[in-house]
């Protein structure tokens, strides 16, 4: 069987392509979707990738939000469809409130880029099922907007179903609270992290590890599974 | 006011016309004159203004930039040359990549932030224009002294600028330079280069042909902002008296640029251009008289479509504004349709605004009157040329007599351990972590080296993994003693670090930061170093595909040093064959490949420890260099080698250094007999690099070494927590990593 993941491009998105080719290198059929239009063309889950949506202007992920593409995420989400956000995707997301919390600047105020220690909270969900509960992974992590917040309320909420999926470890690269660097909904289909796991798929580039992989060979297992 | 068309222009001979507030000289304008056999209006006088500035005419470096051209290697690669917006190099498989390196020195010095930013735009359209999708940046950059008050205004705000620009774009930033030196306060250097990749049948040529093709206008509308800007700034002396340049610094939307990235990429592959060209400086004086000038015919244009930010400009304005995010294509007119259908789909204004003539005239009007008729080659081509007077300074001598070999040296070991901790931990030789990872190095997926590497490489094809290498070096100390010899240092170090990577040098691309033209002793270093480089570059095969000249650098008449900065470009066949510096495997055995001389003239130790700048830079010896290269790259590519790190400022030492911090381990190194520890350690001698050998290979390594007649001598091993220089001194890693890293956020962060 194809799994067919889509990859929405955005007006100002820049990691599109890097994670069609993550895909593809986990296997799986990667399909591009078009913010301006409604049909996600059958995909079985979908990635809104990092970058610059609306150039970041606004707030974020702001503008994105409304675009005609997300409606028919919100909608197939709400109903158990996979869905990634990564960096801009996972602002993008919390635009939504398919997930809850929102990104501030990072606390230093500079953009950052740097190899990131995540640990793994949560092996659970549709996105993090090829890792093991507690295995630290080592991705990519850049953004000037990366700071998680959330009200106690919610925090202890997302503590207490486990919903945090991703901490960092040894350093806390934008003064998110409780070191959250991921998130997930309710019923574990919908993840947003801020570090970038498809620029982690291939042994020569980038940091030169794979850890990011198991993102994409989750979604593999998932849907078999089920 | 009444507009100023040709025929006003014609009954009113003798109004006075502001051509030297416009920066023209009295002799320019009597040409300009001489050339139209009438006055011009208020519009050619703008673009002539514009276009004729130093800047963008070379008038005073053209005389001596013909050398690239003339003593050109001959060199198959090269498949578009100087003139373009960018020179392209095959790089084999099909593919052809371009790349050039250019200054926005004087705009960053008044605004940082968007100076800075706007430098990358800038380089990256051009990248774009050429045909290419731009793949990766980097910044060499230079700065006052690390702790000048200035400098924590004028650096993070161009720190902040490349990043938020570039990263924004979606371009890993792979490597550059960050230096600092009294001599740049109040001058700093902000030079930024873009690598584009296409298949060889992409290229496009910036020309205008065929009449009935359209000129369209895209991408950003036109505002007020950078009237006159680049040609303006980098065309003078900054001068306390007169009032500040703010207004002339452009504003940059890299949201805009990403889309227009985007856009263009998408009409090329539809192929619905006949030409194209970026709007940079001297705005759309430059795009249409530089098409028209290319193309067989001539041009007509209606200004009073171009779409505007601000209703209230003037045609002039609207002529020299440099509004960053703009192209102009040459579309053929069954293709316009699908042209602005592709600009709707991206969000991209596309406006047509003019069509290709059978004439030989560049026409403009507003609203129906003629405003500007000229024969585009004038203004595009034939501005003025200056044989600047230059002469060797009468401090030269007195310089290089004052040898850097003579200044007082450690006396004991813990003299020499404490003076390379300093040498590494000044700010020229820390670690720049801080700065590089405010960019991001991993966008688009294909960052297989770059920073603290000796060269940025991106993989090009995902099946074959070819893939490209570039670095960036220059070094104004060195220049300055000796401006032939500087030039060339900096050609040999870049060509080092790609070769060091393991990949083949192909080609050059510089930029060439001087004083004032004006000052008989600048023009004499630019002479030198020019002829340096054109030198250099026949020696080595590598021809020089296009950059960038900036002069003025100066404040009063304090120039900054001579700082010719050298991109060189290289290909690898296989990215997976890459070399890194890092020292990662304990047991590999470390070889100081070339020859260590007395040398400290111009060297980080004389600046860090004595402050001190005077004698003979290094001695050039490029048949070394390329001796050098070939046994670098053999042994990437046989797999005999795995970490190699080019030896330049701060000496074997600091390569050693930086190299064990990469790689996280430890260094034993023995100093070989009748050589004097501190020389050893700390002489810049060229054409070195330290390799670490596998045991496995090291006989096959030194057969290769010793049959190429390349020197090579076991230094020691890779091993344990500490540098250890037996004999001398010992320094924890853990000690080394604060020393190293800590310098530069301690001042700036």
């Amino acid at each position: 069987m194809t799994v067919r993941v889509g990859v929405i491009t955005f007006p100002g998105t820049l990691d599109d392509r890097d994670t069609q080719r993550a895909v593809r290198v986990a296997g799986l059929e990667a399909v591009p979707l078009w913010h301006r239009d409604k049909d996600l063309k059958q995909v079985d889950a979908v990635v809104l990738p990092g970058g610059f949506s609306y150039g970041d202007y606004l707030r974020a992920g702001a503008i994105s939000r409304f675009s005609p593409v997300m409606e028919s995420v919100i909608g197939q989400a709400k109903a158990g469809m996979p869905v990634l956000g990564i960096c801009n995707g996972f602002q993008v997301l919390t635009e939504t409130h398919l997930l809850p919390g929102a990104m501030l600047r990072n606390n230093h105020l500079h953009f950052i880029c740097r190899d990131q220690k995540l640990r793994v909270e949560n092996a659970e969900t549709a996105w993090t099922r090829s890792y093991e509960q507690g295995q630290e992974i080592n991705i990519p992590l850049k953004n000037i907007d990366g700071r998680y917040v959330a009200d106690e309320r919610v925090l202890d909420e997302l503590e207490a179903e486990g919903r945090v999926v991703f901490r960092y470890r040894d350093v806390n690269p934008n003064g998110s609270l409780r070191d959250i660097a991921g998130i997930t909904n309710e019923a574990g289909n919908v993840v947003g992290l801020m570090p970038h796991p498809e620029h982690a798929v291939e042994p020569l580039i980038g940091t030169g590890r794979t850890d990011g992989l198991g993102f994409f060979t989750s979604i593999l297992k998932k849907l078999v599974d089920a | 006011m009444t507009l100023d068309t040709i025929k006003h222009a014609e009954q009113t001979p003798d109004v006075q016309q502001p051509w030297a507030e416009l920066g023209l000289k009295q002799d320019e304008y009597e040409r300009i004159r001489t050339i139209l056999g009438r006055r011009p209006t208020g519009a050619e006088l703008a673009m002539y203004s514009v276009m004729w500035s130093e800047h963008c005419s070379y008038k005073s470096s053209k005389v001596h930039l013909r050398q690239f051209g003339e003593k050109a290697p001959e060199n198959d690669a090269l498949l578009v040359g100087i003139g373009e917006n960018a020179g392209v190099v095959d790089v084999g498989q099909g593919y052809a990549v371009t790349f050039k390196v250019e200054s926005h020195n004087h705009p960053s010095y008044i605004e940082p932030y968007q100076g800075a930013a706007t430098g990358v735009g800038g380089i990256v359209r051009d990248i774009l224009a050429m045909g290419a999708r731009p793949v990766a940046v980097m910044d060499p950059l230079r700065f006052g002294a690390a702790d000048h008050p200035d400098t924590k205004r004028v650096l993070p705000g161009v720190v902040a600028g490349i990043g938020g620009y570039g990263n924004c774009l979606g371009l890993p930033n792979i490597g550059g330079e960050v230096v600092f030196d009294p001599c740049y306060q109040g001058n700093p250097l902000v030079n930024a280069l873009c690598v584009g990749v296409m298949k060889h049948e992409d290229i496009h040529l910036a020309k205008a042909s065929g009449a009935g093709n359209k000129v369209i206008l895209y991408g950003a509308r036109t505002g007020g902002d950078g009237i006159g800007g680049v040609s303006v700034l980098a065309s003078e002396t900054f001068d306390d008296t007169k009032p500040t340049k703010r207004p002339a610094v452009q504003v940059g939307d890299p949201f805009q640029e990403k889309l227009l990235i985007e856009c263009t990429l998408e009409i090329f592959r539809e192929k619905l251009v006949a030409g194209i060209q970026d709007l940079g400086g001297a705005g759309l004086s430059c795009a249409t008289s530089e098409l028209a000038s290319a193309g067989s015919g001539g041009m007509r244009v209606e200004l009073d479509t171009v779409p505007l930010r601000d209703a209230s400009l003037s045609p002039e304005e609207i002529l020299m504004s440099e509004s960053q995010e703009r192209m102009c294509a040459i579309v053929e007119p069954d293709k316009v349709a699908r042209f602005l259908e592709i600009c709707e789909k991206w969000d991209v204004i596309a406006t047509v605004i003019g069509e290709v003539t059978d004439g030989e005239r560049l026409e403009i009007f507003w609203h129906g009157e003629q405003i500007v008729d000229v024969p585009p080659r004038t203004v595009a081509h034939e501005g003025p040329v200056y044989e600047r007077p230059y002469a060797r300074p009468e401090w030269q001598d007195a310089l290089q007599a004052d040898d850097a070999n003579k200044l007082p040296r450690p006396a004991t070991p813990a003299e020499l351990r404490e003076q390379v901790l300093k040498v590494v931990s000044a700010p020229n030789q820390a670690s720049k972590s801080w700065i590089t990872d405010q960019y991001d190095r991993f966008v688009q997926g294909n960052t297989v080296l770059a920073q603290p590497e000796d060269s940025g490489m991106v993989r090009v094809d995902e099946e074959t993994g070819l893939g490209v290498a570039v670095a960036t070096d220059g070094n104004g100390r060195y220049a300055k003693l000796d401006p032939y010899a500087g030039a060339q240092l900096a050609l040999a170090e870049a060509y080092r670090n790609v070769a060091a990577s393991g990949a083949k040098p192909l080609a050059i691309s510089d930029c060439l930061n001087f004083g004032s033209p004006e000052d008989p002793a600048v023009m004499w270093q630019f002479a030198e170093a020019t002829r340096g480089l054109a030198d250099g570059c026949l020696t080595l095969g590598t021809p020089v595909t296009g950059g960038n000249v900036s002069l003025y650098n100066q404040t009063g008449d304090v120039a900054i040093h001579p700082t010719p900065v050298v991109a060189v470009l290289g290909v690898i066949d296989d990215v997976a064959r890459r070399t890194p510096i890092g020292f990662a495997d304990e047991g590999h055995l470390l070889y100081l490949l070339g020859d260590t001389d007395e040398e400290f003239g111009g060297s980080a130790w004389s600046q860090t420890v004595h402050d001190h700048l005077g004698g003979l830079p290094p001695k050039v010896d490029l048949e070394r260099e390329r001796l050098l290269a070939e046994i670098l790259i053999s042994a990437s590519r046989d797999g005999m080698v795995d970490a190699a790190h080019d030896l330049s400022d701060g000496g074997l030492i600091q390569a050693v250094v930086e190299s064990c911090l990469r790689g996280g381990k430890g260094a034993r190194i023995v100093v070989p007999d009748g050589i004097d520890p501190f020389v050893f350690l700390l002489s810049e001698s060229a054409g070195r690099a330290v390799v670490a050998v596998p045991r496995s290979e090291e006989l096959r390594f030194k057969d290769m070494c010793g049959a190429r007649g390349l020197p090579a001598v076991r230094i020691g091993v890779v091993d344990g927590d500490a540098v250890d220089v037996q004999g001398q001194f010992g320094i924890p890693l853990a000690e080394l990593r604060e020393a190293h890293e800590a310098t530069i956020p301690g001042l700036l962060a």
